[in-house]
């Protein structure tokens, strides 16, 4: 497998907080990555890196073998790389539907489509992939009136319409229902599988990320502290130590 | 469309062609109803759509005058001489003249909002909330100043345009059908823009820009055209205004900015942000409710209008339409649906 996102030492700080320092990695193509870290380790920091919300001070990102460390939002995300928000984001005021379509893939889009009515097929993904999710009955409510769960679902959703290259998920599975992850982890799985998408996920549920990912990454302290299979991190001392605080 | 609203619109439709011959001493009364109702359609395609509450956009109405008073005057004669108050020379227009002017003057001031718009926006649009209302006010308010110290366009004194040749009744005929046929065009323009990827787009800004630009959407590029449209009507109305009033000076006609600038928002906020009728609607109430105070409580008039505006502000937040939004959210189709056969439809 080739990687598709390549980190090389990127650097980030905040003042004289360091967020990330000389940090590395690459996720594959085709694969779940995982990006596990106590917290304040500087995993989201590194996600907006990615993603270009601030500028890096150091280092490069590299998406498909192109340099993105200074593009802007939009741009990256046309590119096909796109991420998830920790809290959720959707647009509170329009219905489930209207905020499937609108996550169409821009990328695709000339200006003047803009001035064109969404077709029936548009309609159809955007209610496949609500009843993926399992929000095909709620989807003429308004987004905003969703519990926070189902709000991430959305947002999960509103990604898969936008049909990434790779998707950057930030704690998916943070303020779901306990019975509700298992299902999620399922979805995600077919996301990766049958969709094709490349994920690249933070996640401090352990139990959900040893299931998923094939790779993971450790941060601590803004640097990089062990890689590796699930096992391999599972039984790494440096790893164990860090999340009760001995690092 | 079904038939209900077609029965709707045609009388909407024939209600405003034959309104001047029933009320023909309202004639200019209803123009102005058009005219606030067409700077609340295109105040809330940014403010209510977009979620960027401009104080500004009084600018393109003014803006509009003045433009369309240089090209009108422009057209037949040098604009300095004209507004030269210590010339004291005669300047006549003929039919042709006056009619060509107005019908250039009125496009061309379109024309130059729109792109003023772009110019403007492309400055401002980086300021968010409270600042870019602010931002846009501040643009209003120096353009204000600027134009009356500019005296090749009259200073302070404003221009006195040609008056309308002909019938002074049919004058106020034209002028009403001027705006309301703006006003029809807007109304029909915004319902199919509201109904195109386009609009949802600018809804996605107004609900949260930053995740929309996470999704890969060209915000500055939808902000900046829905700006340069509105800019586009605003200025032809203006232009329109200009040639209505005869005379207008820069501060308390064209950049108006605390009495039409804020009417237009509170038309809006009145009618309910980010809907299609709430703009009109709330045009429609906030011009009888003006006039009414005006005629029977002058003297208190604006005591009034500042009891609405904080009554509104206070306990309708959400204005006419939103207050039918809560208590009857099937009629806008928000609804829970059965589990249906899966996913196909």
């Amino acid at each position: 497998m080739t990687s598709i996102i390549d980190i090389q030492d990127v650097s980030k700080s905040y003042g004289g907080v360091v967020a990330n320092a000389g940090v590395s990695m690459s996720v594959e193509s085709g694969g779940i990555t995982g990006l596990i870290g106590p917290n304040g380790s500087g995993k989201t920091t590194l996600f907006n890196s990615i993603v270009g919300y601030h500028p890096i001070d150091h280092g490069s990102i590299r998406f498909e073998g192109k340099e993105i460390s200074k593009l802007p939002v939009q741009q990256i995300a046309r590119l096909g790389l796109l991420r998830t928000f920790q809290q959720t984001r959707i647009y509170g005021a329009m219905n489930c539907v209207e905020n499937m379509l609108i996550s169409m893939p821009h990328r695709k889009m000339s200006f003047f489509d803009a001035f064109e009515r969404n077709r029936s097929k548009d309609y159809e993904r955007a209610d496949v992939l609500l009843d993926f999710v399992g929000l095909y009955e709620k989807r003429f409510l308004r987004a905003g009136s969703l519990s926070f769960g189902q709000q991430k679902l959305l947002e999960f959703a509103m990604a898969l319409m936008n049909e990434p290259t790779a998707l950057l998920l930030d704690e998916p599975t943070a303020g779901i229902n306990p019975t509700l992850i298992n299902g999620l982890i399922d979805r995600l799985k077919r996301a990766n599988t049958e969709f094709g998408i490349t994920l690249f996920i933070i996640e401090h549920n352990m139990r959900v990320i040893m299931n998923m990912a094939d790779k993971i990454y450790c941060l601590a302290h803004g640097r990089l502290l062990a890689e590796g299979t699930p096992e391999q991190i599972q039984n790494n001392q440096k790893v164990v130590d860090a999340y009760l605080g001995a690092h | 469309m079904n038939a209900r609203q077609i029965t709707l619109y045609t009388v909407l439709l024939a209600a405003t062609l034959v309104a001047p011959f029933l009320f023909p001493d309202f004639r200019t009364q209803l123009a102005t109803l058009w005219l606030m109702i067409i700077v609340a359609l295109t105040w809330d395609m940014t403010g209510g759509q977009m979620g960027y509450n401009s104080l500004g956009n009084i600018f393109f109405y003014g803006t509009g005058m003045y433009v369309a008073a240089v090209i009108a005057i422009g057209l037949v004669y040098d604009v300095g001489e004209y507004t030269d108050a210590a010339g004291g020379g005669r300047f006549d227009f003929t039919d042709a003249q006056y009619f060509t002017g107005m019908l250039l003057g009125t496009i061309g001031a379109g024309i130059f909002c729109s792109m003023t718009a772009v110019v403007i926006g492309y400055l401002t649009f980086g300021l968010r909330g409270p600042y870019f209302a602010i931002g846009t006010l501040g643009v209003a308010i120096a353009a204000g100043e600027l134009v009356s110290n500019w005296d090749w366009v009259g200073g302070g004194q404003g221009i006195a345009l040609p008056v309308y040749p002909g019938d002074f009744d049919v004058g106020k005929l034209v002028f009403y059908y001027l705006f309301a046929g703006i006003g029809v065009v807007l109304f029909v323009f915004l319902k199919w823009l509201y109904s195109t990827r386009f609009g949802a787009a600018i809804n996605a800004i107004r609900d949260d820009e930053a995740k929309a630009e996470a999704m890969g959407l060209h915000t500055l590029r939808y902000k900046l055209t829905t700006w340069a449209m509105a800019a586009f009507f605003v200025g032809m109305v203006g232009a329109i205004s200009a040639f209505q009033l005869i005379h207008f000076e820069p501060l308390e006609s064209a950049y108006q900015t605390i009495n039409l600038g804020i009417f237009m928002v509170v038309c809006v906020l009145l009618g309910g942000k980010g809907t299609l009728w709430g703009p009109i609607v709330g045009a429609v109430l906030f011009h009888v409710f003006k006039e009414v105070t005006w005629n029977y409580l002058l003297g208190w008039q604006w005591v009034a209008l500042g009891a609405l505006i904080v009554i509104t502000v206070v306990y309708f937040q959400d204005g006419l339409m939103g207050w039918l939004m809560h208590r009857k959210p099937e009629w806008f189709g928000i609804r829970v649906e059965e589990k249906t056969a899966g996913a196909d439809r």
